[in-house]
């Protein structure tokens, strides 16, 4: 597949990085140096240039690509970049956004502004903190099937009761189903008699209700979080706090800009929005932060983030989620004591990467380190899980694969060996990255 | 006036007067009608028409003569002058037939002046001792003023109150008032109309009501005229009765009848056109009509109560309905009365005169400081106490969802102090002019006429009470409360306006 991608900053060099091995990718960007730098470490063609001119795409041929990503900081330059490369030809054109207003209006005509796909960064990185938000212990939280079905990374706390179990033991809810479980840099596919240790990352699938249940298993003496404060009015720190306010939180939200802290209270009818600057020592001690069950930090640039957060762990805070832009730092930001560090770019990489694959998965969750994958698929005529029961269809894929959930005509099915998987079901799989290409071929 | 002095004078006044008198006289031309249609009445009663009918002459001939001025185009300076100009045109007007038609307390043109000034205003306060003494055409056109009152202040609050800064006025368009009048129609105009057509609708549909209660003998005493009459000084919250018992005349089933339309005739006329279009949602989900409709329950019950303890009435059912309508019929602006409540102990007759500052909703027929302005204190207040403790939070007001600019609550601040100001002097000046004149004031009677003429209230206590009237007032009080029913009415701010250097001048 021939893949342009333009704008090669974090997130677009991201995923040439993730397409560069097994696509034609051409990267468009008007820095030089950017360009450069790109084509020393990675096998792609540069070409120097604006996006959103005509010549530039041609120069790119873009009228042979089979997609199009628009990649750029700008929202503007990538819609109008889309819009320009349909001219040319017939490429797939997906776009990067920031603001959830332009997602708003191509909701409403998909297809608009000649995107065929819009990636709205700032909400996708929201409703992953939201989701994280909601779960103790929770390391990554992702939705399939219309949010019928979800899947949870959660880290088992040394201390915790279901340390030490077996996975028959500690599986105790019906429409849960733990696939897969991360031991430092081993995958294990869990059977009944494996044993869950402290430290362990958990990977389950299953009803958003079963991860609630499960999570309180996990830690049974944290209740569910209700005080949730947000430092930084950013527009992650926004949509952070009224997806909070759409489940019934009443969330805090710290905004040093005057006029945007006014906006946001406008804007936001549940959060008490305070305007300080949120490394002000005083003002976290006045507001009790040290008391908030959550505390996420989506300031302007890392350093920020970190600093928020360490201080308001320091101050009793239970849990600190925090924004990182950079993705080499999310694993020093746990390290550091982050309870979970989200980052943008890594969002956004896996709803665009979902495209590139030979067939295109309904939704793409990538576990920590790339390691592991959770997709969704519908499954059609030709896939080997169609009309048989799981037990028989299970000897024809590799050991690493796990289905998780299946959803049929809107309903939640567990999967078990004699349940039997029809054609239009949507199933959810955990997969190991290095047998995926086999995978999504055979489903 | 020569071309040239006519340009010097236009240097020194950068208001554009001709164009207000031109439409002041349109409107003069326009109360033509009113005053024939009462004439017409008087001949059906068999009384003498000729006041009316030389009263419609001479409106005739001055309209038209204001109308020949040439019409420019209006904006806001010109508004605050039209505004003050129409109500004291139609009081001016609305007196000529009480002194042409020389019965009774009415003949004097002080006297005739306060009628009509109460008329038009909406208030209900009267200088009428005997009302056997005037004709049923007399008493009409008490009723049709106020009527107009009611109708004018309605279309002045959409076309021209919410287009001005006026404390408040403005907020109507944060409301949702304006902006969703403009929505369901695009000219002021069409507006205009359309709330015109609601108020017509329910003046129509208490008449109607109220002959059927008759018609099912449930009020014997109910006739035509008492229907129209009583019917048009309802739903215009203003409160002038033909009878000397006010509403005590009639039975209870009417009492009871009458008590939904004062409070309808209170309630946001654009939100009851909601109403009528089968969305009630917007109704039920304004802040400020929970507001109004808790204010009066509360007052209610407190009146209730004190009634109930000081053992005014036997039974639980007049208890209620007396506690009812008075609260209602103060709170709203209305003045009518059921009973004396000059009689009852002072707790429920402090209740009613605290209910004298509370006024209905605003875009509606009340008069008073309105729910409106009462709910935003409330809630500005509410809100800085929450910042006390929280310094850094940002809190914008909201009412039904949305928010209320900061410049809107502090000219809401404004004007009820403002109203609290004026009502402190006005009873100062009340309680000194009479003793300047020897006549006995009390100090609560000079609280409840300052509070019920300035805020348009009506009746007030003591001897200015229900069944009182306020003849026995000095000529100088009378001619003060004249001019506070009119300052009052028009939220006080475009008169002060007028009085400012700069608005003359460039």
């Amino acid at each position: 597949m021939r893949v342009v991608i333009v704008g090669a900053g974090e997130v677009g060099s991201t995923i040439a990085e993730s397409l560069a091995g097994s696509h034609d990718v051409v990267v468009v960007d008007v820095d030089t140096e950017r360009v450069e730098s790109l084509t020393y470490s990675l096998d792609v063609l540069p070409v120097e240039g604006d996006g959103t001119d005509v010549d530039t795409l041609a120069e790119a041929d873009v009228g042979d690509a089979d997609m199009l990503i628009a990649s750029t900081d700008d929202d503007e330059t990538n819609i109008v970049t889309c819009g320009a490369a349909k001219v040319l030809g017939d490429a797939f054109t997906i776009a990067r956004t920031k603001s959830p207003k332009y997602l708003k209006a191509w909701e409403r005509a998909q297809g608009a502004f000649g995107v065929d796909f819009m990636v709205c960064t700032d909400l996708l990185t929201a409703e992953a903190i939201v989701g994280l938000a909601g779960l103790p212990t929770a390391q990554d939280v992702d939705t399939f099937a219309d949010g019928l079905v979800q899947m949870t990374e959660f880290e088992i706390p040394a201390e915790s009761p279901v340390a030490g179990q077996t996975v028959a033991e500690a599986d105790r809810f019906d429409s849960l189903t733990f696939v897969g479980i991360i031991r430092g840099d081993e995958v294990i596919v869990p059977q009944g008699t494996t044993e869950l240790r402290g430290g362990d990352d958990v990977v389950a699938i299953g009803s958003p209700e079963s991860m609630r249940l499960f999570s309180s298993s996990i830690a049974p003496e944290e209740q569910g979080p209700e005080d949730v404060v947000i430092v930084g009015g950013g527009e992650i720190g926004f949509q952070t706090a009224r997806l909070l306010e759409e489940r019934g939180f009443t969330p805090r939200l710290v905004e040093q800009d005057e006029d945007r802290a006014r906006w946001l209270a406008e804007h936001l009818p549940n959060t008490t929005v305070l305007n300080s600057d949120a490394t002000d020592q005083d003002l976290l001690e006045r507001e009790n932060v040290g008391l908030a069950d959550v505390v996420v930090a989506a300031l302007e640039n890392d350093q920020q983030n970190l600093l928020g957060t360490l201080l308001a762990k320091r101050m009793g805070a239970d849990r600190a989620i925090a924004v990182v832009d950079t993705g080499n730092f999310t694993e020093l930001f746990e390290a550091v004591g982050i309870d979970v560090a989200v980052s943008p770019r890594k969002v956004t990489a896996e709803e665009i990467t979902r495209f590139t694959r030979a067939r295109r998965a309904e939704n793409v969750a990538i576990i920590e380190g790339d390691q592991a994958e959770v997709l969704e698929f519908e499954v059609d005529a030709d896939s080997i899980l169609v009309d048989r029961p799981i037990r028989e269809s299970a000897v024809d894929f590799p050991e690493s694969v796990v289905i998780g959930a299946i959803t049929r005509d809107g309903e939640f099915v567990t999967p078990r060996g004699d349940t039997v998987v029809r054609e239009g079901d949507h199933v959810v799989v955990f997969t190991e990255t290095d047998v995926l290409e086999t995978v999504t071929e055979q489903l | 006036m020569s071309a040239a002095d006519r340009n010097r004078v236009d240097r020194d006044v950068r208001v554009d007067w001709r164009t207000c008198l031109s439409l002041v006289g349109a409107v003069m031309v326009a109360l033509v009608v009113p005053l024939l249609a009462t004439a017409g009445v008087a001949v059906v009663s068999g009384e003498p028409p000729t006041p009316f009918l030389v009263t419609a002459g001479l409106t005739l001939v001055v309209g038209l003569a204001f109308g020949r001025y040439e019409r420019g185009d209006l904006g806001a300076r010109e508004g605050y002058l039209i505004v003050a100009l129409v109500w004291l045109a139609i009081a001016v007007v609305g007196a000529v037939p009480f002194v042409l038609a020389g019965n009774g307390t009415l003949a004097s043109p002080v006297n005739a002046l306060f009628e009509s000034t109460s008329g038009v205003t909406t208030t209900g306060a009267t200088v009428v001792e005997n009302f056997d003494a005037h004709g049923r055409a007399v008493h009409l056109w008490r009723a049709i003023l106020q009527w107009m009152g009611g109708l004018g202040i309605l279309v002045i609050a959409v076309a021209v109150l919410s287009q001005l800064s006026v404390g408040g006025a403005q907020l109507m368009e944060t409301e949702s008032q304006t902006q969703d009048v403009n929505k369901l129609t695009p000219s002021i105009e069409q507006t205009a109309r359309l709330l015109g057509g609601i108020y017509a609708g329910l003046t129509g549909l208490m008449v109607l009501s109220w002959l059927a209660l008759g018609a099912l003998g449930l009020g014997s005493e109910v006739t035509l005229f008492d229907a129209v009459a009583h019917a048009f000084t309802a739903v215009s919250t203003a409160g002038f009765s033909p009878r000397a018992g006010s509403l005590g005349a009639f039975s209870p089933a009417v009492q009871w009848v009458t008590i939904p339309f004062m409070f309808t005739g209170a309630t946001n006329f654009v939100l009851l056109y909601y109403l009528t279009q089968g969305d009630p949602s917007r109704l039920l989900d304004s802040d400020e009509f929970r507001f109004y409709a808790g204010v009066v329950c509360f007052l209610t019950a407190l009146t209730a109560g004190f009634l109930f303890v000081s053992g005014q009435f036997a039974a639980v059912e007049p208890t209620l309905r007396h506690a009812l309508f008075q609260v209602v019929s103060i709170l709203t602006t209305t003045g009518y009365a059921t009973v004396d409540f000059n009689v009852w102990s002072p707790a429920a007759k402090h209740v009613l005169f605290l209910a004298m500052f509370s006024g209905g909703m605003a875009g509606s027929t009340t008069c008073s400081i309105k729910t409106l302005r009462w709910i935003v204190v409330v809630k500005s207040f509410r809100r800085d106490l929450f910042t006390e403790i929280h310094p850094d939070a940002i809190r914008p007001v909201r009412l039904s969802g949305r928010v209320v600019d900061e410049g809107v609550i502090k000219d809401i601040y404004a004007y009820v102090l403002l109203s609290v100001v004026v009502f402190v002097l006005l009873t100062v000046f009340v309680v000194t002019d009479a003793a300047r004149a020897g006549v006995t004031v009390d100090e609560f009677t000079a609280l409840g006429a300052a509070a019920a003429t300035f805020l348009n209230i009506g009746p007030a206590f003591g001897d200015a009470g229900p069944y009182g009237d306020y003849a026995f007032f000095p000529r100088t009080t009378r001619m003060a409360f004249i001019v506070l029913m009119w300052v009052g009415r028009i939220e006080i701010v475009p008169v002060l306006v007028l009085l400012t250097p700069a608005y003359w001048r460039s």
